[in-house]
């Protein structure tokens, strides 16, 4: 039974060089798989997904009788602000041909600037061609931000 | 058949006579007993009727004595104005239902101008002239079971409206005097409105939505935009602006039926404009005259849009089934998607430089949420950078652990 | 051995007896052959799983189990995340790199005939944590609840119903319900991250004992050479020889993984819809297409039998003999390798390779 031997210290010239190499290559190789991992647990800013829930405006940005678009997922929506201060939210896809809809403050109405469709404030069609209510979403305040999820 | 029914009916009527009063019900307690369909069938139906759930009986329109089991209930004397003759009987109906007072009785919302409206009517006119085969009251309510016109069972109910017109309208033989088309419901039947009505949407228009139900008239040439413009506002406001609006009216063209017909109005697409094979310009214009130029500058506007739009929107779709974000790019996307709608209503200005104004605002943003997908794939490859790196820290390690191997072994085993 | 790891060493073998386990372990030694190279694939399949273990790890702290968050989750993870896509990739690709070596490993194993006395038990808990490993990749695939992982799921587990009386209780327990559903996902969301990872911890350290304990088995042909004095009787230490050499492996495979990740990156596809019409080319993974492909080729009916059922008893029994082999081959036990268990071997390779090829043109 043969057994390699180890060599003595100092014998080989080159023996310094190898493990600084070696170790030089692993604590590398180490540091570039630990770095992706490390910087994967810090939570990203974004905390959720935006698909189910978004922080649509702050609380104290929009005034009464106003609405706002904002993003929710990949697709518009529209905030409204009714006249006594508390919120409704749509999606501000018209369910005509998918034109953004918006607030109207004069008519107190949803307005579609394509075929001048209208819904009201429950999100119903009320006139021109849409054929089908807005979707509607929750609204809720929560300190300082005014988020909207959608129903379940 | 005849002398049994009126044998059996004189007998009933004594042996009725003989009784008490029948609480004004004597003329559907007889009525209800005959064989011959036409006497008994409005005993039968008018349960169902409107005026029956108002309160009134047979002898609030027909007169006569409802107490009165004999058949001195059915005496002219006595007030009994029976059935009335065709051409009476608007004037018929009209005596209650032309009497604002008496009307508000019932509904204080009830208009009360129906038989004036009726005779200003074709339908009016003729039947005043001895007409008798037009349509009364009765052809298109029904009679002795009429509904109210927002019950889905009524004859008047919009969406029965065009089969009640086609009764008479789409019956040729019936019409055959009358020198007018009979495929109008054929051709409604085939139209965008029908199948809105179809689906529900009471909203969409029917015969009596354009013509007029008591007044029913056709629009004129020079006018029936202005019925489309009810519904169809913003076309309607292009299209008076438009070149083309003084220039149907001198050539005496019906504004948008021209294009689009008056019964069987079909979803256009934009093949509809320009100078192809399905193109409604080449109807008037010829190949090289200035509109037909602007029809074809119009027709690649609209082209190049929906191109472009569909581009971004396969690049995007990739890019998302791959796993990356896009989804800024695809909201952006969508104010791509509503140029196009409202650069097809800028249609209708019939001016190549309106319609480019939408259009080319749409393009760019296609344009850019196009990039925007490019990108996101590139991103896919930049991370080719990174592995680069690590792959670099791998080789090294690798030629290390190699190396020390050699090392460990270099001396030769004993 | 420097001062530190002499003090280190001491301190522990007071408490627990490590200095046994750490002078057995310094001696361990590998047989060194013409067939050595098969050594690695038991060690590259082991590293493949505790990568699989780490990665999964990470994963858990973003995925979420159910139908309404779960592929928004893992899109979340894979567009906001940072190196999210890296490590849902490295997971994906590994998986597949480790059900790969697992396969070869065994192969190695029953070719080289390591399965034979005293290593039996060896061979039958090896063969379990294949199973094991076939179901993770099983269980894991639905996770990202999009339409592939959907309907192959449902493919899957319904080949599993028709086999009688067991059948249906069977789907149930599996599909969490009759049809596969969000009580689906979280149960197989359970199975992969506890059930399995336990079973397999279990399994994985009897696997291991064994082989600490039994050494590394040398190939009967090579046995005899050296017996006959044709061959020198060559060694190698495992430390720190056999293992640099491991290291290499792993090493490799590192950045074998790293590239699949950055240059195939794994799909993220569209959100399960349970209700749309299943697309067309529905396949189970690489490693399930030989037994798909199979029950497609059968009739419907064999005489009485239903084709289905006979396919799903024909691979049990298959799956029953091949786990069996150390009791029925008993020519081994006198060292004698016969042609007949080598041609079933090459047979089985051959028809695993040839259908999964058939499933994919």
């Amino acid at each position: 039974m043969s057994v390699p031997e180890i060599p003595e210290k100092g014998a080989q010239p080159g023996r310094r060089w190898v493990n600084v190499l070696l170790g030089s290559g692993l604590a590398a190789s180490v540091v570039s798989f630990l770095y992706p991992a490390v910087r994967y647990i810090i939570p990203p800013p974004v905390a959720e997904s935006t698909n189910r829930s978004v922080v649509a405006a702050k609380a104290d940005e929009l005034k009464n009788n106003t609405g706002k678009i904002f993003k929710f997922g990949s697709e518009p929506a529209l905030l409204v602000r009714m006249a006594d201060g508390t919120y409704r939210a749509f999606s501000a896809v018209c369910t005509h041909l998918s034109c953004t809809v918006q607030y109207r403050g004069d008519l107190h109405e949803i307005w579609c600037a394509c075929h001048n469709g209208l819904y009201d404030l429950e999100g119903r069609n009320v006139s021109g061609p849409p054929p089908r209510p807005l979707k509607t979403f929750e609204v809720h305040v929560q300190g300082e931000d005014v988020v909207v999820t959608r129903n379940a | 058949m005849k002398t049994a029914a009126a044998t059996l009916l004189a007998l009933m009527c004594v042996l009725g006579s003989a009784g008490a009063d029948s609480g004004g019900s004597s003329c559907v307690n007889c009525h209800l007993l005959l064989e011959d369909a036409r006497v008994l069938n409005p005993a039968k139906l008018y349960d169902g009727d409107i005026h029956h759930q108002a309160g009134l009986t047979c002898a609030d329109c027909h007169g006569g004595n409802p107490n009165d089991e004999s058949m001195e209930a059915m005496s002219p004397a006595k007030g009994f104005r029976g059935v009335p003759k065709k051409a009476a009987i608007p004037e018929f109906c009209a005596r209650c239902h032309s009497d604002i007072a008496y009307m508000h009785r019932f509904n204080p919302k009830m208009r009360a101008d129906q038989l004036s409206q009726y005779l200003t009517s074709v339908h009016g006119k003729r039947l005043k002239q001895g007409d008798a085969k037009v349509a009364t009251c009765v052809d298109c309510h029904s009679v002795h079971n009429i509904l109210a016109v927002g019950d889905t069972r009524a004859p008047v109910h919009p969406s029965n409206v065009a089969t009640t017109c086609g009764r008479c309208h789409a019956d040729a033989a019936y019409m055959k005097d009358y020198k007018i088309p009979t495929d109008q419901v054929a051709h409604y039947q085939k139209s965008v409105h029908a199948a809105m009505l179809a689906q529900g949407d009471t909203s969409a228009p029917t015969c009596t939505t354009c013509h007029g139900n008591h007044g029913a008239t056709p629009p004129g040439v020079s006018s029936v935009a202005n019925v489309c413009g009810t519904c169809h506002v913003f076309f309607a406001q292009l299209f008076e602006k438009s070149p083309h609006q003084a220039a149907f009216a001198k050539m005496g063209l019906p504004g948008c039926v021209q294009c689009h017909s008056n019964h069987e109005i079909v979803k256009p697409t934009d093949s509809w404009v320009g100078a192809g094979p399905n193109s409604v310009c080449s109807t008037c214009h010829t190949p090289g005259d200035a509109g037909l130029r602007s029809a074809q500058g119009i027709a690649q506007d609209l082209a190049r849009l929906d191109l472009a739009i569909a581009q971004a929107d396969t690049v995007l779709d990739s890019a998302e089934r791959a796993g990356m974000e896009v989804s800024n790019a695809k909201l952006e996307l969508s104010s791509a998607r509503e140029a196009l709608v409202k650069a097809r209503v800028n249609v209708h200005t019939f001016r190549d430089a309106e319609v480019q104004n939408v259009t080319d605002p749409g393009l760019e943003i296609a344009k850019k949420a196009d990039q925007a997908g490019v990108a996101a794939l590139r991103e896919l490859n930049i991370r080719r950078k990174g592995l680069g790196v690590s792959l670099i820290t791998i080789l090294v390690a690798i030629a290390g652990l190699y190396l020390k191997i050699r090392q460990i072994e270099s001396k030769p085993q004993a | 051995m420097s001062t530190l790891y002499r003090r280190t060493l001491a301190w522990l073998d007071e408490r627990f007896g490590a200095g046994s386990i750490e002078e057995f372990l310094r001696h361990k030694t590998i047989p060194i052959h013409r067939h050595s190279v098969w050594y690695y694939f038991g060690g590259m399949t082991l590293f493949l799983f505790v990568i699989q273990v780490l990665t999964g790890i990470l994963l858990l702290l973003y995925y979420r189990p159910t139908p309404n968050d779960a592929f928004e989750s893992v899109q979340y993870m894979m567009t906001q995340v940072r190196f999210g896509w890296l490590i849902r990739s490295v997971h994906s690709w590994s998986a597949n790199l480790m059900i790969f070596t697992a396969f070869v490993h065994m192969f190695s194993v029953y070719f080289l005939k390591a399965y034979r006395k005293p290593r039996e038990l060896t061979w039958v808990s090896g063969m379990l944590l294949l199973f094991i490993i076939m179901g993770f990749g099983f269980s894991g695939y639905l996770l990202p609840w999009n339409t592939l992982a959907f309907f192959a799921t449902k493919v899957g587990t319904d080949m599993g119903g028709s086999i009688p009386i067991v059948g249906k209780w069977m789907l149930i327990f599996l599909r969490g319900g009759e049809e596969v559903t969000g009580a689906t996902l979280t149960r197989f969301f359970g199975f992969h991250v506890a059930v399995l990872p336990g079973l397999a911890t279990v399994l994985l350290a009897m696997h291991l004992m064994l082989v600490q304990q039994l050494g590394m088995s040398v190939p009967p042909g090579v046995e005899r050479a050296i017996a006959e004095g044709r061959e020198p009787r060559r060694i190698m230490p495992f430390f720190p020889n056999f293992l640099l050499r491991d290291m290499i492996g792993w090493y490799a495979a590192l950045g074998v993984l790293g590239a699949l990740a950055a240059i195939f990156p794994w799909e993220l596809g569209a959100k399960a819809d349970p209700f749309a019409a299943a697309p067309a080319g529905i396949r189970p993974e690489w490693y399930f297409l030989f037994m798909f492909q199979t029950l497609k080729y059968l009739p419907s009916k064999v005489l009485f039998v239903d084709g289905e059922l006979l396919g799903i008893f024909g691979f049990s029994a298959a799956a029953l003999v091949w786990v069996a082999v150390p009791f029925l081959d008993r020519q081994i036990g006198f060292g004698r390798t016969t042609r007949f268990f080598t041609g079933l071997g090459v047979f089985v390779i051959g028809y695993m390779m040839v259908f999964s090829w058939l499933a994919l043109r």
